[in-house]
């Protein structure tokens, strides 16, 4: 039985019209005077998109940042790797588009699970994001006649996106990287680069600080301010196969959890439909293919069951383009979750293709004969060379063969409508908070929300925390201080002491192929109940037999990935835990015993319309459930239908 | 494709710490799938050497799918190894042939120096841009994303500069540990859109500036860079930051 709290979360959302809580809260938020904004300072942990953009305006209005990342520079942050683009509700195509229906479009596509309030002020500043970028010097596709060109993504049915290449990630990092690293010529960011944060400081109740590994050194170091910023991403390496980089991780936000902080929605996580499909057990990773590719790519399976031959030898009529079957007005542009289980009941069915029998055929013959090559090459050539790199077929000759992979996580720290968590002080923006994209996000929306998150709403919305709190300033050897590096010592002690006979990669592996069968696509009581006893006994065994060698005082991989894949073994059954609690399929959230005739997802939103979000209380202790009802005033949750 | 087995001498480049001389150490692998990606051969490798108690080889990585720059490696004397417009994480072992040796050093750059195995510091290209790699402008001050009209074919060349992942390859491969085609690509890049234009003349200058300052060598034509270039970043780009520089030095009024 889940323990319940009897009290439910204040989500702080403003009263009144929806159109008008943004505004009206940016009144009624509390400044701090260009004068008062150079005696604070912010942490921010973490340099992607909602990091480095945070950390870039907060600085341009005068507040001191200092700003960690892990990698060797805050340009390598993994939103760089996003591909296909990022929505604005401009209207430039004339094709119907509003803030309206960029809202109603975010909403639905999450499956009604994500809070009405935060995802209207997303689409209302998502025209600023756009601006912003291009006065950057962000190189987005242009017509000929030079105004922007845009694509249309999964989930819509207007042309909203903004792109640049099959790069635009990239683009928008280095937009926001270089405005930090303009900060940092300043001097107003203080850049800590190959930092990895190890625990929060909390004194008085409020997040004051952070203690951080330094990577090269092995040094541990105590970093105080005025309030702490997390925006480290999400926590799909849990799965240990992802499109993530390798060091994507949950540590800073476990961390975080630990000292207090509401961990929301764990079980909302996104399969990717179009990913190139794994070829060995030594695979490390796995490889996104844009969800772009859609546009103009068709994906099928042959109709008959163990078809084997090449794909140019199989007929039209014998071939299944199941999602336009399935899905006739959204046809390959139907939402992720919804492709994704599309593909994984033909791949059950025996239909799947390839070796292994699990990939789905995504050609562009059709494109290819109706626009020519060049057309295709000039929107997705990248897209085909890395695709050509890895598996060294020609994409331009034969169709990829793509299957679903982990690839975004909709859960994270719990905030309110301000972005701040329940520990005063700790923001938590961008993949790494669960506010805005519900059960299932939609393409496009995650460079959207990070950078609305960091340029538009942050800044405001922290003024009023550093304006109204008692903030005394807290010295390097303040107790909260020695204790929290004390504990983030010991814990690093303990791991090297283990001594054991397996590697750390190898327990990664085997926690990972656990959650991904029992708690991934599909999900059932009897397969989430086994998955929670498995992990504790994983856990038991990782801290008996880790082998980490080397010392705590160097630069040490092994030790940096041992202390991660140590947060994933506690996190993996939190996000079990709430997969097992949550009664009902929504979005990513698939469970077998909750289904319509069709195989669709049956949401139950008697039961379950509700912030799920977990209060930590001890290792070997029951986390406690704190509910935020969700609250629909605007739009009435249906059945979300792409048929 | 089908799968092949191959049997590796490996030569790698093993060194404690920055103030350690560091040397080559040799190690046998056998059974790398030709599937693997080059990086997926280094974990074979290190699970090998943590079975045996020897600590594993550091090496940088992250994204594994060509955009971060994080990883790098100079792979029998080349940058990100054999293939053309491919990271050390896209190149692939079907490259290789069974019973070779191979050859993995760190980048060699002084500008660049060593701190473990094959990790290097680069943050000089941070203080590179830091000096001006940017447009100044500040959250909130921008007009309608349209009211800046870029010419579709200007752009191109914009993003084709843009494209740079800030791997360090191009200071790695050429003979006098150049940064020019790293510089040039964010030089070039906002030279050639509307919004680069205010600090045009101030940007090239102090980026040149801080790239000296770093102790980058000079560039001497020879375009290795480009052949290294896993986003195939153009020396175009090298000439063009000429022609800023030497406009800028003589406008010289900002």
């Amino acid at each position: 039985m889940v323990r319940v709290a009897s009290d439910t979360l204040n989500s702080r959302v403003p009263d009144g019209p929806l159109q008008q809580k943004w505004d009206k809260h940016r009144f009624d938020l509390k400044l701090v005077n260009p004068a008062n904004k150079r005696k604070f300072t912010v942490i921010v942990v973490g340099t992607g998109l909602a990091g480095g953009s945070a950390a870039a305006s907060m600085a341009e209005l005068g507040y001191n940042v200092k700003a960690f990342c892990f990698q060797d520079s805050p340009r390598r942050a993994h939103s760089i790797a996003a591909q296909g683009g990022i929505n604005a509700a401009k209207n430039y195509q004339n094709d119907g588009d509003s803030v309206w229906r960029l809202f109603y479009d975010t909403l639905k596509g999450g499956d009604y699970r994500a809070r009405e309030a935060n995802v209207h002020r997303l689409a209302q500043v998502s025209t600023s994001i756009i601006d912003q970028c291009v006065s950057q010097g962000v190189p987005f596709a242009r017509e000929y006649g030079g105004t922007l060109a845009n694509r249309s993504f999964g989930g819509a049915q207007v042309s909203r996106t903004f792109y640049c290449r099959g790069q635009t990630g990239q683009q928008l990092l280095l937009g926001a990287y270089q405005a930090m690293m303009r900060q940092v010529g300043t001097g107003k960011v203080k850049l800590f680069a190959r930092r990895e944060m190890l625990e929060l400081i909390v004194v008085d109740g409020l997040a004051r600080g952070v203690v951080v590994r330094n990577l090269t050194t092995g040094q541990l170091e105590t970093h105080t301010a005025d309030a702490v910023v997390l925006c480290t991403g999400g926590y799909g390496n849990v799965y240990y196969l992802s499109t993530m980089a390798k060091g994507c991780n949950v540590t800073a936000a476990w961390r975080c959890a630990r000292k207090g902080a509401l961990f929301a929605n764990p079980c909302y996580t996104q399969i990717h439909p179009t990913c190139i499909p794994v070829s060995g057990d030594y695979q490390s990773k796995l490889t996104l293919m844009s969800e772009s590719l859609r546009n103009d790519g068709r994906v099928w399976v042959p109709l008959a069951k163990g078809d084997k031959r090449s794909p140019d030898q199989i007929p039209d009529a014998e071939r299944d383009y199941y999602l336009e079957r399935r899905y006739p007005s959204f046809g390959n542009l139907a939402p992720r979750d919804i492709s994704s289980r599309a593909a994984k009941e033909r791949c059950d069915a025996g239909n799947g293709v390839g070796d292994s029998g699990l990939a789905v055929f995504l050609d562009f013959r059709d494109a290819i004969k109706r626009d020519g090559e060049d057309v295709i090459r000039k929107k997705y050539g990248n897209l085909f060379h890395m695709y050509n790199k890895i598996t060294a077929e020609d994409p331009y000759k034969q169709p990829m063969r793509i299957f679903p992979a982990v690839h975004y996580t909709m859960g994270g720290l719990w905030v309110d409508y301000n972005l701040m968590s329940n520990v005063p002080g700790l923001y938590v923006l961008g993949e790494a908070n669960f506010s805005d994209h519900g059960a299932n996000r939609l393409g496009a929306s995650a460079l959207m929300q990070g950078l609305s998150d960091g340029y538009f709403v942050l800044p405001y919305t922290i003024g009023d925390h550093l304006a109204t709190s008692k903030l005394d300033k807290i010295r390097d050897d303040h107790p909260a201080c020695m204790q929290a590096m004390q504990e983030a010592q010991n814990r690093i002690n303990k791991l090297i002491a283990v001594q054991g006979k397996r590697s750390v990669d190898s327990f990664h592996r085997e926690l990972g192929l656990l959650l991904w069968d029992k708690c991934g696509m599909a999900r059932s009581r009897k397969g989430l109940t086994e998955a929670i006893d498995r992990i504790r006994g994983l856990r038991d065994e990782y801290w008996r037999d880790v082998r980490v060698l080397g010392s705590g005082t160097t630069l040490n991989q092994s030790l940096e990935k041992a202390g991660r894949v140590a947060d994933f073994m506690e996190f993996a059954e939190l996000l079990a835990t709430d997969a097992l609690h949550r009664e009902e399929s929504c979005g990513g959230h698939f469970r077998e015993e909750y289904q319509t005739e069709e195989g669709e997802a049956a949401r139950n939103d008697a039961d379950f319309s509700y912030v799920g979000a977990w209060e930590y209380r001890g290792t070997e202790q029951e986390p406690v459930l704190h509910k935020e009802p969700l609250v629909f005033e605007n739009v009435k949750p249906s059945t979300r239908s792409y048929k | 494709m089908s799968n092949h087995l191959l049997n590796l001498n490996l030569r790698v480049w093993r060194q404690s710490g920055p103030n350690d001389g560091g040397s080559f150490k040799t190690y046998q692998l056998s059974g790398v799938s030709t599937h693997m990606s080059f990086l997926e051969m280094l974990d074979v490798l290190n699970e090998q050497l943590i079975a045996q108690g020897e600590e594993p080889v550091a090496f940088d990585h992250d994204c594994r799918e060509g955009i971060c720059g994080m990883c790098s490696l100079m792979i029998n004397g080349q940058a990100h190894g054999p293939d053309n417009a491919t990271t050390t994480c896209q190149l692939h072992m079907r490259r290789f042939n069974d019973g070779d040796t191979v050859t993995i050093e760190p980048w060699r750059a002084s500008a660049f120096p060593v701190l473990r195995d094959l990790v290097v510091d680069r943050s000089a290209f941070d203080r590179i841009i830091a000096a001006g790699g940017f447009v100044s402008v500040n959250t909130g001050n921008a007009p309608d994303g349209n009211s800046i009209l870029v010419p579709g074919v200007r752009q191109e060349v914009a993003m084709d500069a843009a494209a740079c992942i800030g791997c360090g390859a191009c200071v790695a491969a050429c003979k006098n540990a150049s940064a020019m085609l790293f510089v040039s690509a964010k030089v070039s890049q906002l030279a050639v859109l509307p919004q680069g234009h205010p600090e045009r003349n101030a940007r090239v200058l102090n980026m040149v500036a801080q790239m000296d300052k770093e102790g980058f060598g000079s560039c001497t034509n020879t375009s290795e860079c480009e052949a290294a270039c896993p986003a195939e970043v153009s020396v175009s780009h090298i000439a063009r930051l000429n022609r800023e520089y030497l406009r800028a030095s003589i406008l010289a009024e900002n």
